[in-house]
């Protein structure tokens, strides 16, 4: 028999959409130009980058703000913080969910040792953010807020526009990373009233190496890397026209199928979660089943070790992680489930299965058949 | 991090699972806050072990590392598998991740409780180094 290969490992990252790689083509040899150079190959360079500027701005409806394109969410999210810190010394206390990504809690961490005060917003069981501890929170010296739109691991997604309200009467900076929903859910930042906005394009079928940071007008930001001044100075270094050109094409797509997709996407997702939870002892729904992500299953097994049940089912043929993939090289249980009150045994025995535009409904079935082996033979070898 | 072709064998197919139900000895350690928790069987005959069984709730490191430290010490002189060290099993598995080293470790440690528990079971004079690792043990349960 044919060995399978699911994929179901799309929070992690996506294969790129061939219509992508078709639009990226020419960016390689025939339209190779440096968009920085006065020639007409440099121009068309610098044209194509503008026209996936605008597509991107649309999708999120940032017209009275500027975006700037970096190398990865990751460096989005640092330049939100450093650059906001930099720009804006006056402001010493800082505001993230318990839940953001590493690359937010780490960037917000190396400020707390610089002398900033960092405060982290607590939430509740089903991983959504308290509001009114956020309001408590606040106060004069407070430079930013910090919480993501939707979480990598387990899906919930956050009353974004509530947050936006609580920011703007307190009058402090909102920035939200959008790296896990933008092109999943949707984004409009003048009624979410964020400030600062991390995109991803690697997540929704574009390129790896590229990504993007929107800022509202008039919000300051210093930059974190130097160099020839690209991107109004904010992010100097070469600009990547394929990758952009990539993601621009990927976010057009993302936009127009979006509603058919998460429909689609939402079957596949309940199909899932009422199987496993139906026809497998010991194993909970992470996460808030509703405001959740269409793409989004996270279970947790009891009796078993996640990295054991991901390489179990990697033997099936079946690809998926842990928590966050980012986190096998730490052995620590999940923070996000951990912050959720979930306790380390499930923390330690979640699974995120992450679902895409090539998941079929009869993988779907496949996985639910293979599971309960996977899951009994772990637990027959379980000291729990 | 990748895994040995052999740490992957004794993952998939983990040799010596199980319960000793008249165990001469049984022994336990980790915890669920490092996410791994190992349980050794031992049966003891003329000082020799004679079956050896595990139970572990872990990674895959963790599960191969009591399968194959069951294979290792079976049959062997308690004399001799006193001697034991975690480099012993991560030679045996053809290396191990440098942040999974602890679960070699982890292993070690629940043969050496297993033995422990064999000598108060049995009203033995326990060896000194085993009581030294024993309490060493105990102390880093407590913590």
């Amino acid at each position: 028999m044919k060995k399978r290969h699911i994929y179901l490992d799309y929070a992690a990252t996506c294969p790129v959409d061939p219509r992508v790689v078709k639009a990226m083509q020419p960016y390689f040899f025939a339209k190779a130009g440096n968009n920085m150079s006065l020639h007409s190959d440099g121009q068309r360079a610098n044209e194509a980058i503008e026209e996936a500027r605008r597509k991107i701005l649309k999708a999120i409806g940032g017209k009275n703000g500027k975006l700037v394109f970096t190398g990865s969410a990751t460096e989005s999210n640092n330049l939100a913080i450093f650059g906001l810190a930099f720009a804006n010394k006056e402001k010493k206390q800082i505001i993230v969910s318990a839940i953001e990504h590493d690359c937010v809690l780490n960037s917000a961490k190396s400020l707390e040792k610089a002398g900033y005060k960092l405060d982290f917003l607590e939430v509740d069981k089903k991983g959504r953010v308290k509001l009114d501890q956020l309001a408590k929170m606040i106060g004069k010296e407070t430079l930013m807020v910090s919480v993501m739109q939707a979480n990598n691991e387990m899906g919930t997604i956050q009353d974004i526009s509530k947050i936006g309200e609580i920011c703007k009467k307190a009058g402090v900076y909102f920035h939200s990373d959008a790296a896990q929903s933008f092109g999943r859910e949707p984004i409009d930042v003048e009624k979410m009233g964020v400030d600062l906005l991390t995109l991803s394009s690697h997540k929704i079928y574009g390129p790896k190496g590229v990504a993007g940071l929107w800022m509202r007008q008039g919000v300051e930001v210093e930059p974190i890397i130097y160099g020839g001044g690209q991107e109004g100075g904010l992010r100097s270094g070469t600009m990547n026209t394929a990758a952009i050109v990539g993601w621009g094409a990927a976010t057009e797509i993302a936009i127009k199928e979006m509603k058919r997709e998460n429909k689609r996407l939402l079957r596949l997702r309940e199909k899932l979660i009422t199987g496993i939870l139906k026809n497998i002892s010991g194993t909970e729904l992470n996460g808030d089943r509703n405001k959740r992500l269409a793409n989004n299953v996270n279970i947790s097994f009891r009796g078993i070790e996640g990295e054991s049940l991901l390489l179990e089912l990697d033997d099936y043929g079946v690809m998926v992680s842990t928590g966050s993939a980012c986190s096998s090289a730490s052995l620590a249980p999940s923070h996000v489930l951990m912050a959720m009150g979930a306790g380390e045994e499930r923390a330690h025995g979640s699974i995120r299965f992450s679902l895409g535009r090539w998941t079929k409904s009869e993988e779907i079935d496949y996985l639910l058949k293979i599971l309960p082996k996977a899951v009994a033979r772990l637990r027959r070898v379980s000291v729990l | 991090m990748n895994y040995s072709k052999k740490v992957m064998r004794h993952f998939r197919k983990p040799h010596n699972v199980g319960k000793i139900k008249d165990a001469s000895g049984v022994g336990e350690v980790g915890n669920l806050v490092c996410g791994d928790m190992m349980k050794l069987y031992i049966k003891v005959k003329d000082e020799v072990l004679t079956d050896v069984k595990f139970e572990t709730y872990g990674c895959a490191a963790a599960i191969a590392t009591s399968s194959v430290i069951t294979d290792l010490v079976k049959g062997k002189k308690i004399a001799k598998v006193l001697k034991m060290s975690n480099k012993d099993i991560i030679e045996e598995l053809g290396g191990l991740p440098p942040i999974k080293i602890h679960c070699s470790l982890l292993s070690v440690e629940a043969l050496m409780e297993a033995l422990w528990n064999y000598h108060k079971k049995e009203g033995k004079k326990v060896p000194k180094e085993l009581e030294k690792r024993h309490e060493m043990i105990a102390k880093v349960r407590q913590v």
